[in-house]
């Protein structure tokens, strides 16, 4: 065994540094690309945001805008591409490549990169979108900024990334002048997806995958839907709770009213410890980083490890005994008040204004779970 | 590894415990030093004022790498009523070269204070609880922590963990303090521009200030006070708990409502509440003096209750004891014996220092704030003394001589009487003067 | 035995980091250092290996001589060794030249204590909080990449197969793969262990090894540090605080009243629209 395990062991001694040598023109690189994320043919919401503020730009570049989409039986998913703005998507379709997987997903991916040459390389900062950014970046080389939540480009064609630092307080914008293409990953919801429009035409170009199924090792075994997942991160409503909610009866007051509302349970890091609610909920410096439509804060003062990770929502409401609680200051509506009488009250009067014809889009939402 | 011996452990790295680890480690001693801070000073709280003499005998020249605030060249002593201050005050310029104490911080000061014993050898142990003490035929020969695997030996035992020690308890040496012989205070950290404190305290660079007050403290026995930091202020106010059990208030009351006092809200105006943090101070003074060691152990600092609570020294009398209980247990280890015969000699070296000569000295102290109503010594006559200065002050046609005689009338009366008066001013020399 | 090398990386605790609101800069003075919490977890995840394997731990970080006392933390939890790789040429590094040199580091662990069959990082880190490392490191060794995980289900040590759950935003994935594997590692995986007396005593003796560029061969000079990291960091801000006029709802007219109200006001915004509130 040990003899067979050293020679398994034994990897041909890789290269660890993988700079690119010699002189490189870059000039011929243009082109701003999306990586498609997908799971069963069904795309990630992000790429579509980042289809959308691609194209912007695109535009300013006057480059093309291409997408790159990896999967089986994801063809639909190009012309999608090309409705939300894409001019041309790059589809490698193989049964081999229907579970991501970080090798061979990136050797299509690098192929393409080399073979077309864009400047700018894009996916989501999801899980998926950073594994393979990561693994894409190393190997490329370039630069690759994590996590962004501004794009722009300047008159040296030069991708403008600025993303969060330090728990949200610093904001810092990165560039890329070394290697092209200059990749970023992006956080979901911050940008806005052009609308659908299916009377946009573009090219599909095929690429056939770079790894043959015998070359792939690992193996998905299977993936399991969360459906109880909260998913905080893409909510668009979020009734959060803290410890003036007293326990976990009052979040079943919060549960009816994000129910009205079509959003999620959020709570404060107090509510978590003290029990009343899973850690899944927790917004703030170290729970979630949120940005829904709408935000409303139960019960909760305001202190600032919670308001970093929800002072971006469009919309804030606070409800509060204190009217010195400093959530006001975030507020754009502030009731002082008993939030047990008051959150019943709201969740009345929303079923009464939008009538019967509202029924929530119950089969999106997450069963709360409190403990 | 577990049964890895020491000559010493010593539990608690406040400037007791770190002081009597320094010592020994310097002789050479095997020193374990445990704190249940995540580092030392993490949690510990003070006013805090740190005197040079007891520094200096451990570290020469401390105060030029020293995490210091400010070097105390002015000591004021208010007594508030209820909108006026009666001011005393001393500033002298001979504070400074070399300065006689200063503003410090415990965050910063406890690290640095551990850190030069850790320097000397003494093994650090932090984020470590010692939950007792280990006992064999009525020797102490280790601790027990919280960690897995968590027994330790040594030959004896420094328990320097502060006012509430659990390991005194244990040790037998004292009891639950009395309410009476403890006071809790709650402490404010303020944040202010260097500028701004230096122009409101009349200071130059490095300079400090310090104000003790008394009055406003809602007729309980306390002592309020507000320190000058490099860009922080540290007020805060001490209250006897006997005092706070009768009253039912809470201590922070008491400090809110200082921070509304006309004189003190201006010098905090402005500012940003950055911390808050209560503890205890051992108020018995001497009489509350327990055995100070026993058969493989001693007993230093707070835990002993050193302190000198009329000059708000407590830091000195730890440092100074920390040290010598370390000496003690050099010669011990010099002889090869710790038993209680041994360490005896800790308790005399204590007998003849200053710890035990100052605290002797204000042994009446505590009697006189259990005998003497707390609201007349820290209410009426600070408020009657305010409105004496007051009326004396006024030029309204009066005789000075009237208002000498209504002015001792009104202090008198306050007191209940001539005698009275007489017999408290007896009373407080006596407090004062052993 | 295993060999499992985990990558750690000592940290401001950036929860304490404030913003001088006068210079708009970052106040790190007096914030602590402590190791990167899901760096933690790798460790944890290989102590518990090791206790159930057998195991050789060793422990590697790119820093500042300081962080000795993150290596000091990972030996008093039970690492076997502390691999702490120092020098100002390294100093300035992004995500790519960190790969380099952990990278390098893995393979002069290699070297000297022979073959690696895991390596840990944390799924990202609190002050650069990119999870880049990790796949950069995997991509420059070859190994296999497995990340975000939140379970070892399974190792087996002859076949060298391992199974892991990962945590993903929308489930879990079940994967299979072949060792050597590189695995990053979320707070889910376990909750780290609190470091033994004599685990305490151990480390406050223990010096880390220190490598600087010296003790590398091959290194080449100009893919470490400053130099050899792409990225530029160019303007820094801190993000304005959105000025809002709070309307403060008043409840004199009684509580129903003041929730239609807010209602109709939120009627009157463009969440209607983009909810598809009706
Ligand atoms: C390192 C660190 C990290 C942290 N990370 C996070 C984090 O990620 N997320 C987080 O949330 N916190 C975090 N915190 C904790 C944070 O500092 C606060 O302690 C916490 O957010 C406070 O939660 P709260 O507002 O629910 O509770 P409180 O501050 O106790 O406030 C409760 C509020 O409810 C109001 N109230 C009570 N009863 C009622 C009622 N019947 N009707 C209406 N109002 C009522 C009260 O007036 C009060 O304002 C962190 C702290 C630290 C030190
Ligand atoms: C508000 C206030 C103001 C003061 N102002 C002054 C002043 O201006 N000047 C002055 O000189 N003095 C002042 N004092 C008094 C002074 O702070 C104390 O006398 C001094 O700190 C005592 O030192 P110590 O080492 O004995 O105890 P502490 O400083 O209390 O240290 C005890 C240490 O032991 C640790 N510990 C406790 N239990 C355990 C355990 N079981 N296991 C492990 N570790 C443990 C604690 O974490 C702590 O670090 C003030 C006190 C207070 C509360
Ligand atoms: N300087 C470093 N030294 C050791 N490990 C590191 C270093 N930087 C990053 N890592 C590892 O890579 C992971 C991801 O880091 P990051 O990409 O910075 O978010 C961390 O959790 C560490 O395990």
């Amino acid at each position: 065994m040990a003899e067979q395990t050293a020679k398994e062991r034994t990897r041909s001694k890789p290269a660890v540094g993988l700079q690119p040598t010699g002189e490189v023109d870059w000039s011929n690189y243009r082109g701003v690309m999306v990586v498609v994320e997908q799971r069963d043919g069904v795309a990630k919401k992000v790429s579509w945001q980042l289809l959308g503020e691609s194209r912007r730009l695109a535009d300013k570049l006057d480059a093309p805008l291409l997408a790159l989409v990896i999967g089986h039986d994801v063809e639909q998913l190009a012309k999608e591409a090309i409705a939300y703005g894409a001019d041309r998507v790059y589809v490698s379709d193989s049964p081999e490549l229907k579970d991501y997987r970080t090798r061979p997903y990136s050797r299509v991916c690098l192929h393409v990169i080399r073979e077309f040459k864009p400047e700018i390389v894009l996916m989501g900062a999801t899980y998926t979108g950073r594994d393979l950014a990561g693994a894409i970046a190393t190997h490329l080389p370039t630069g690759l900024t994590a996590d962004s939540t501004q794009l722009d480009v300047n008159e040296e064609r030069l991708l403008m990334a600025s993303r969060p630092a330090f728990s949200e307080k610093l904001l810092a914008t990165i560039l890329c002048k070394q290697f092209k293409p200059q990749m970023a990953t992006v956080r979901a919801g911050v940008f806005e997806a052009l609308p659908w429009d299916d009377s946009r035409t573009g090219e599909i170009v095929r690429v056939a995958p770079q790894m043959s199924a015998d070359e792939i090792v690992t193996e998905v075994l299977e993936f399991v839907a969360e459906k109880s997942r909260v998913n905080l991160e893409d909510a668009e409503v979020i009734v959060a709770g803290g410890r003036g909610v007293g326990g976990p009866a009052g979040f079943q007051l919060l549960d009816e009213l994000a129910k009205v509302l079509g959003g999620e349970v959020g709570a404060s890091r107090v509510a978590v410890e003290l029990g009343w609610i899973e850690h899944e909920h927790q917004v703030g410096q170290t729970g979630f980083t949120v940005r829904p439509k709408l935000y409303i804060a139960a019960g909760i003062s305001g202190a600032v490890q919670h308001t970093v990770g929800m002072q971006n929502s469009d919309y804030i409401i606070a409800i509060n005994k204190d009217p010195e609680a400093p959530i006001f200051k975030f507020a754009n509506y502030g009731i002082v008040g008993d939030l047990f009488q008051v959150v019943p009250a709201l969740t009345k009067a929303f079923k009464e204004r939008v009538g019967k014809r509202q029924e929530t889009p119950a089969g999106d939402r997450t069963p709360l779970h409190v403990m | 590894m577990a049964d890895a011996h020491f000559n010493a452990i010593v539990v608690g790295a406040g400037p007791a415990g770190s002081a009597a680890a320094l010592t020994m480690a310097e002789a050479g001693l095997k020193v374990a030093l445990i704190e249940r801070g995540e580092f030392p000073g993490a949690k510990n709280v003070f006013g805090g004022v740190l005197y040079r003499k007891q520094i200096e005998d451990l570290i020469p020249e401390f105060w030029k790498e020293a995490p210091l605030e400010r070097a105390i060249v002015e000591q004021r002593m208010w007594l508030l009523g209820n909108d006026s201050v009666a001011k005393f005050g001393h500033r002298n310029e001979r504070y400074l070269d070399p300065p006689n104490c200063w503003t410090g911080l415990r965050v910063k000061f406890d690290q640095w204070f551990a850190g030069k014993a850790e320097k000397a050898g003494a093994l650090p142990i932090y984020e470590t609880v010692v939950t007792e003490l280990i006992r064999e035929n009525g020797r102490v020969v280790g601790v027990r922590t919280d960690r897995e695997d968590g027994d330790l030996r040594a030959d004896v035992v420094i328990v320097a963990d502060g006012v509430n020690s659990l390991l005194g308890k244990a040790l037998g040496a004292h009891q639950e303090w009395m309410p009476d012989q403890v006071s809790l205070a709650v402490k404010e950290m303020i944040a202010l521009p260097k500028e701004k404190i230096q122009d409101r305290f009349n200071l130059e660079g490095d300079e400090g200030c310090t104000i003790e007050f008394i009055g406003q403290t809602a007729g309980m026995a306390g002592l309020g006070f507000l320190y000058t930091n490099q860009d922080t202020l540290s007020l805060g106010v001490g209250v006897m708990v006997s005092d706070l059990k009768k009253h039912h208030i809470k201590p922070y009351e008491v400090l809110d409502s200082i921070k509304q006092h006309p004189m003190i809200r201006r010098l905090i105006q402005g500012g940003e509440v950055k911390e808050y943090s209560g503890h205890l101070i051992p108020e018995g003074g001497f009489d509350a003096l327990p055995p100070l060691s026993g058969d493989g152990w001693m007993l230093v600092g707070d835990a002993a209750q050193m302190v000198n609570a009329v000059h708000r020294e407590g830091t000195n009398l730890a440092m100074l004891s920390g040290r010598l209980a370390g000496l003690t247990a050099i010669k011990a280890h010099q002889q090869g014996s710790f038993s209680a015969g041994m360490l005896k000699s800790y308790d005399d070296t204590i007998r003849a220092s200053i710890v035990f000569k100052d605290l002797k000295k204000y042994r009446g102290m505590h009697s006189l704030m259990r005998d003497v109503d707390s609201e007349l010594l820290f209410n009426k006559l600070p408020q009657a003394l305010n409105d004496a200065v007051y009326q004396m002050l006024l030029v309204d046609g009066v005789t000075k001589k009237e208002k000498q005689k209504s002015a001792i009338k009104l202090l008198r009366s306050v007191a209940g009487g001539n005698m009275d008066l007489l017999r408290l001013g007896l009373k407080g020399w006596r407090a004062m003067n052993g | 035995m295993l060999h499992i090398v985990v990558c750690v990386k000592q940290v401001p605790d950036s929860r304490e980091i404030r913003i001088d609101p006068k210079t708009n800069t970052l106040i790190r003075q007096g914030v602590p250092a402590i190791v990167n919490y899901f760096d933690l977890n790798g460790l944890e995840e290989a102590l518990s290996l090791k206790d159930r394997f057998g195991a050789r731990v060793t422990v590697v970080s790119m820093g500042p001589p300081s962080a000795d006392k993150a290596l000091k933390q990972c030996v008093s939890m039970g690492a076997d060794e502390g691999v702490l790789v120092s020098d100002r040429a390294f100093a300035g590094a992004d995500t790519l030249a960190t790969s380099y040199v952990i990278a390098l580091t893995v393979q002069k662990v290699e070297e000297v204590w022979g073959p690696v069959d895991m390596v840990f990082c944390g799924k990202q880190t609190l002050d650069g909080d990119t999870g880049q490392v990790g796949p950069g490191v995997a991509c420059r060794l070859d190994l296999e990449q497995l990340t975000y995980v939140e379970k070892i289900e399974q190792l087996d040590e002859k076949r060298r197969e391992i199974v892991v759950h990962r945590h993903l935003e929308d489930g879990i994935e079940r994967v299979k793969a072949k060792l050597p594997v590189l695995m990053t590692a979320v707070a889910e995986l376990n909750k780290p262990r609190r470091a033994s007396l004599p685990g305490v005593l151990r480390a406050a003796e223990y010096k880390p090894i220190v490598w600087t560029t010296n003790d590398f061969a091959n290194l080449d000079r100009a893919q470490i540090g400053l130099k050899g990291s792409p990225t530029i960091v160019g303007k820094t801000w801190v993000p304005e605080q959105k000025k809002i006029d709070t309307q403060m709802i008043g409840l004199d007219k009684g509580i129903e009243s003041a929730a239609t109200d807010l209602i109709g006001q939120l009627f009157s915004t463009e969440l209607p629209a983009k909810l598809g509130w009706a």
